[in-house]
C-alpha cells in the first residue's frame, strides 16, 4: 500500500514538472493574423526544429533554427480560422495557437435577390441578402455598411443602407407600379453585385371585348388587355371566351396576341358571350340579330 | 403394386389418346387462338355475322374483315382500316381490340340492325366506341354493312402560325453560388373540396397559373389524421392539365382509396410548378357543350382544332359546379381520334349519376399532345 502511494505521488510530481517546462517553452505568437498578410514567429533555444502551422484549410511546415524568427510572406495564410502551432525540436516541443481573421477590405459580395420575377405593386415583395467576403473569400464578420439600390426603368430608385451583422445584411423592397426589368444592386465601397428583378404586369383589369358579325360567325375581340396599373398584359396570357346559347356552351382559351385576344364563335340569336382571364371576369354581350 | 402399374399405364394411354384427339379434331376456340381459324366462323345469323366481323377486327385480320362486308364496294380496305384505327396517328393507332359486344336492335327475315361495341385497350385505358351495323341476308349467309365514317382530309397547304413560344435558359453549373436562376412559375390553388365517395376520399379543386410564363404543374395531397399523422399521400396523376399557360386554370382530382373522410383531420396540399419551354399553339375550341341530366348523365361537345398542327391525342377535363359555384366533380375523357385543323371531333364525359342532379354549370379544358410536336 505504501509503495503504491509513493509511486502515485512520483507520477504526479513528474507531470507537474513537465507542465511547468511546457509553460516555459511557450512561443511568442501573435494573437491574430489578418488573412493574406505577412507575419513572423520568434523562437527561443538552440538547435534545429520543425515548425508546423495547422488550420482547417491550410497546413504549413517550415524548418527553423531555434533562437531565430521565422518570417512568413504575404499570402502564406489565407483561410480564416483557428491555427495550431507546434515547434518540434530535438529536445523539446513547443506549442501554441493563433487566429487568422478575415481582411478588413471587402473584395467580394454574395448577393441573393428573390424573387427574380414578381407582379407590379407588391409591398415588400423583393428581398436581397448580402454576405461580404474579403479577397480570399473569408466572411468579414466586422460590421460593414452595405447599400441596396433597386432601380426601375421608369427611373424610380429605392435605396436602403444596412450595416452587416455577423457578415450578412439584408433589405426588403417594394415592386413599383411599372413593369420592366429592375436592376438590384448591393454595394460595399467600390465592390458591388447586380441582380435583375423582372416586374411583370398583374392580373388583367377592366377586361372588355367587342363583338362584330362576320358572315355566320361573331368575331369577339378584346380591347388591349392591361393590368390595374396600366401595364400591358403580356402576349400568351390566356383569355377565355364563352358563348352560352339555349343551354349549350362553347368555350375557347385564346392566348393574347399583340395585346389582344380574338376569336370567332357561332352567331346565335340570343346568345350570351362572356370573357374572362384567370379569375378576372370581363364584360358580357348578348347577341341580338 | 401391380394395381399401381396398371393405373399408371392406363393414365399414360389415356393422355396420349386425348392429345391425339385434340390434335386431329381441335376445338374451334383452340384453332382461333392458334391463328388458324375463328371461334365464330359462321355467318348463318346476323348475330354470328357481326360477331365474326368483330373477331376479325380483334385479330387485325383486316382483309378477312373487309371481305366479309356487304358494302365493301363503297370503300377500299385501307379506308376501312383507317376508319377503325384513325386517319392520323392517334390513341387507336397503337392499340388493339380487347373485346367486343354485339347487341341486336332489330331483326327481320332479310335484314337486321346490330350494335357493335368495341373495347379498345389503349395506353390510357379502355376506349369504347359503338357502331350500329345494318346486316343483310345474302343467300344462306348474313353480311354486315360497315357504316364507314370518312374523316375529312385536310388539303395540303401552308398555315402560318404566329403564336407565342417560350424558351428557357436555366442557370449553368459553373455559375456563382449566389447567382440567380429563373423563378419557378407562381401557381395557386383557387378551389379545393374533399368529398366522400364509395371508393374513398376524392379531392377536387382548381389550380391557377397566376404568372406570366407557362408552367408544368402537378398537385399532390397528404391526408392527415386527427392526431396530425399522415394517412396517405397521392398525386393528381393525369387528372389535371399539366401544361398551364399564363392565367390558365385547370381542374384536378386526387383519389385516396380505402379512406373515409371521417378519418381525416386535415389535408396538406402541395401544388408543384416548374418552368418549361412551351407554345401557345394549338388553340382548341370546345363547341356545343351540353349537359345531359341523369339517367346517363354526361357532358357532350365537340373539339375544333383552330391551329394548323394536327393534335394526335386530346384529353378533355370537365369541371362541374353546383349552383353556388362550388366544384362538385371533375371528370375526364381521352379522345381517341386525332384533331385535324378545323375538323370537329365529338367527345362525351360521363358524370356520376348521384352527383348529376347537383351540377348546375361546367367548365371544360383540353390538354393536347402532338407526336413530334413543338411543345
Amino acid at each position: 500500500m505504501r509503495v503504491r502511494l509513493t509511486f502515485l505521488f512520483g507520477v504526479l510530481a513528474a507531470a507537474i514538472a513537465q507542465m511547468s517546462l511546457a509553460q516555459d517553452a511557450r512561443m511568442q505568437l501573435p494573437t491574430t493574423v489578418e488573412a493574406g498578410s505577412a507575419f513572423s514567429i520568434p523562437s527561443v533555444g538552440n538547435g534545429q526544429a520543425t515548425l508546423y502551422i495547422v488550420g482547417l484549410g491550410q497546413v504549413l511546415k517550415r524548418s527553423v533554427k531555434l533562437g531565430e524568427t521565422a518570417f512568413f510572406p504575404a499570402g502564406s495564410l489565407i483561410s480564416a480560422g483557428h491555427y495550431l502551432v507546434v515547434l518540434a525540436g530535438t529536445s523539446a516541443t513547443q506549442n501554441g495557437s493563433f487566429d487568422v481573421v478575415s481582411a478588413h477590405e471587402p473584395a467580394n459580395l454574395s448577393f441573393l435577390a428573390k424573387p427574380s420575377r414578381l407582379p407590379v405593386g407588391l409591398h415588400g415583395g423583393i428581398t436581397g441578402a448580402v454576405y461580404v467576403f474579403d479577397d480570399y473569400h473569408n466572411l468579414i464578420s466586422a460590421p460593414t455598411p452595405v447599400s441596396f439600390e433597386l432601380a426601375n426603368p421608369s427611373s424610380t430608385v429605392q435605396k436602403q443602407s444596412v450595416v452587416t451583422r455577423n457578415g450578412a445584411a439584408w433589405a426588403v423592397m417594394d415592386s413599383t407600379a411599372h413593369q420592366g426589368i429592375d436592376k438590384f444592386v448591393a454595394r460595399v465601397g467600390d465592390v458591388y453585385s447586380t441582380r435583375v428583378v423582372a416586374q411583370v404586369p398583374g392580373d388583367p383589369c377592366g377586361l372588355k371585348m367587342t363583338a362584330q358579325l362576320i358572315g355566320q360567325q361573331v368575331r369577339l375581340v378584346t380591347d388591349p388587355v392591361r393590368d390595374c396599373s396600366g401595364n400591358a398584359v403580356p402576349d400568351g396570357t390566356v383569355v377565355t371566351f364563352t358563348e352560352n346559347y339555349n343551354g349549350a356552351q362553347s368555350t375557347v382559351d385564346e392566348p393574347l396576341k399583340n395585346g389582344v385576344a380574338e376569336v370567332e364563335l357561332s352567331a346565335h340569336n340570343g346568345a350570351a358571350f362572356s370573357v374572362a382571364s384567370g379569375i378576372v371576369m370581363g364584360n358580357q354581350i348578348r347577341w341580338e340579330k | 403394386m401391380n394395381n399401381g402399374r396398371l393405373y399408371a399405364a392406363l393414365l399414360g394411354t389415356l393422355t396420349v389418346a386425348l392429345v391425339a384427339i385434340g390434335t386431329i379434331w381441335p376445338a374451334p376456340s383452340a384453332l382461333a387462338y392458334s391463328g388458324a381459324g375463328s371461334i365464330l366462323g359462321s355467318s348463318s345469323t346476323p348475330q354470328a355475322a357481326v360477331e365474326s366481323l368483330g373477331e376479325e377486327i380483334r385479330k387485325q385480320a383486316w382483309e378477312k374483315a373487309y371481305g366479309s362486308l356487304a358494302n365493301r364496294t363503297q370503300f377500299t380496305e385501307p379506308e376501312f382500316v383507317k376508319d377503325l384505327t384513325g386517319y392520323y396517328p392517334s390513341l387507336l393507332t397503337y392499340t388493339a381490340l380487347d373485346k367486343f359486344e354485339v347487341r341486336p336492335l332489330h331483326s327481320s327475315a332479310n335484314e337486321a340492325e346490330m350494335e357493335l361495341t368495341l373495347h379498345w385497350a389503349t395506353v390510357v385505358g379502355l376506349s369504347v366506341s359503338t357502331r350500329d351495323l345494318h346486316v343483310v341476308r345474302n343467300g344462306d349467309r348474313w353480311e354486315p354493312e360497315w357504316p364507314i365514317v370518312r374523316e375529312s382530309i385536310v388539303p395540303p397547304q401552308v398555315i402560318p402560325v404566329n403564336y407565342l413560344r417560350w424558351d428557357v435558359i436555366y442557370r449553368g453549373p459553373g455559375d456563382d453560388w449566389g447567382a440567380q436562376d429563373v423563378e419557378a412559375p407562381h401557381v395557386r390553388i383557387v378551389d379545393m373540396h374533399p368529398v366522400d365517395r364509395a371508393e374513398g376520399v376524392v379531392i377536387l379543386g382548381e389550380l391557377l397559373n397566376e404568372d406570366v410564363v407557362p408552367a408544368y404543374v402537378s398537385v399532390s395531397a397528404t391526408l392527415l389524421s386527427k392526431s396530425q399523422s399522415a394517412i396517405a399521400t397521392e398525386g393528381s396523376f393525369d387528372k389535371i392539365d399539366h401544361l398551364l399557360l399564363p392565367k390558365q386554370v385547370t381542374p384536378f382530382l386526387i383519389q385516396f382509396h380505402n379512406v373515409t373522410l371521417s378519418d381525416v383531420g386535415s389535408i396538406r396540399m402541395n401544388p408543384l410548378s416548374a418552368l418549361i419551354p412551351a407554345s401557345a399553339d394549338p388553340v382548341i375550341e370546345i363547341g356545343s357543350e351540353q349537359l345531359h341530366p341523369a339517367p346517363g348523365a354526361s357532358l357532350t361537345g365537340q373539339l375544333i382544332n383552330q391551329s394548323g398542327q394536327i393534335v394526335n391525342v386530346a384529353h378533355v377535363l370537365g369541371t362541374f359546379y353546383d349552383k353556388s359555384g362550388q366544384v362538385v366533380w371533375v371528370a375526364d375523357r381521352y379522345v381517341d381520334q386525332a384533331l385535324s385543323p378545323q375538323t370537329p371531333v365529338p367527345f362525351e364525359i360521363h358524370i356520376p349519376e348521384d352527383l348529376a342532379r347537383n351540377v348546375s354549370s361546367q367548365r371544360t379544358v383540353v390538354a393536347t399532345y402532338s407526336f413530334g410536336g413543338s411543345q
